[in-house]
């Protein structure tokens, strides 16, 4: 299947998908219409779904997202979830001093089931 | 006595107004003011962490007033005299010694003061942990309207802001309020 890849905005992240099971999801996401944004991803993950690889890590290193776009995030954490005969984590980036960031990280773990590493970076 | 120019800018220079509008709030206009404020903010002296959570409260704050401003296209009642129109909003960031304010202004139906209101109320009388569990309940729980709000805007602002929020109504005639919502940033 093919990669999934989006430039990224000064409202959207940086996209890239990859079929190996690599998932990058880099820089903001205040877009005002994030359902839109995002639907391509969940899409994408549905495809990806059939035949994943042994493994697959979706990186997140955010600097901002608002709280349409947090919803959205969710949803990509629950297709995730719904991927079976994958190893599947996430490595959630933060920013030093970011505790909004730490936290919110926080909270998807607390409400999805699969392996958070947070990661505090200097600077995404 | 009429209010002139001179007079509205000492207004603005008294109250350390780094940034103000008036009129109608679209994406493009956000996408620049998000752009000025970011450049802007470069250039003071606060902390890094203290410019990240101003920037992101304020997205929130102008993105909460423009999902909302949107509530009037879903009938067909936009107040249409030389008044004004009812979809314009107000918004202003402005900064002080200890904290930041972001005060935003947009015309309501009354029949929602209640709700608003009822809300607001809820966010302020929860402490951070249980603002923290109420925003994680309703992230959880909740789903996105069409507009793309979920319900979170204004836990998340609190919740960011470390403060209760401010804010007032004024009853403009029996089809408009004005509501103003002012949240208090302070400087780490």
């Amino acid at each position: 299947m093919e990669d999934l890849k989006h430039e990224g905005s000064a409202k959207t992240p940086v996209v890239e998908f990859n079929s190996n099971g690599e998932l990058l999801l880099k820089g903001r996401s205040i877009p005002e219409n994030s359902i839109e944004f995002y639907k391509p991803l969940i899409e994408w993950l549905e495809s990806y779904s059939e035949s994943p690889n042994s493994t697959t890590v979706l990186s997140v290193q955010l600097e901002y997202f608002n709280t349409s776009s947090s919803k959205c995030i969710l949803d990509v954490f629950k297709k995730l979830e719904s991927v079976s005969g994958s190893e599947i984590s996430v490595k959630w980036h933060y920013e030093e001093d970011d505790e909004d960031m730490l936290e919110a990280g926080e909270d998807y773990e607390a409400i999805i089931d699969l392996p958070f590493e947070m990661i505090e970076v200097e600077e995404i | 006595m009429a209010t002139t120019t001179f007079d509205l800018y000492n207004l603005m220079e008294r109250d350390n107004v780094l940034l103000a509008f008036k009129g109608t709030v679209t994406s493009d206009l956000l996408s620049s003011v998000f752009q000025i404020m970011e450049s802007k903010m470069v250039d003071l002296n606060d902390s890094p962490a203290t410019k990240k959570k101003v920037f992101n409260v304020l997205v929130e704050c102008l993105q909460n007033l423009y999902h909302h401003i949107d509530d009037f296209d879903n009938e067909n009642t936009i107040f249409d005299t030389s008044t004004g129109d009812k979809k314009s909003a107000i918004f202003s960031i402005s900064r002080h010694e200890d904290y930041y304010n972001i005060v935003t202004g947009n015309f309501i139906y009354p029949k929602n003061v209640d709700e608003i209101t009822s809300k607001i109320t809820h966010i302020n009388s929860l402490d951070r942990d249980q603002l923290k569990a109420y925003y994680k309940e309703v992230l959880g729980n909740g789903k996105l309207s069409e507009k793309g709000g979920g319900g979170l805007g204004l836990i998340d602002i609190a919740k960011k802001s470390r403060n209760k929020l401010g804010y007032s109504f004024k009853e403009i005639d029996k089809d408009y309020s004005f509501f103003t919502l002012i949240v208090k940033i302070l400087k780490k």
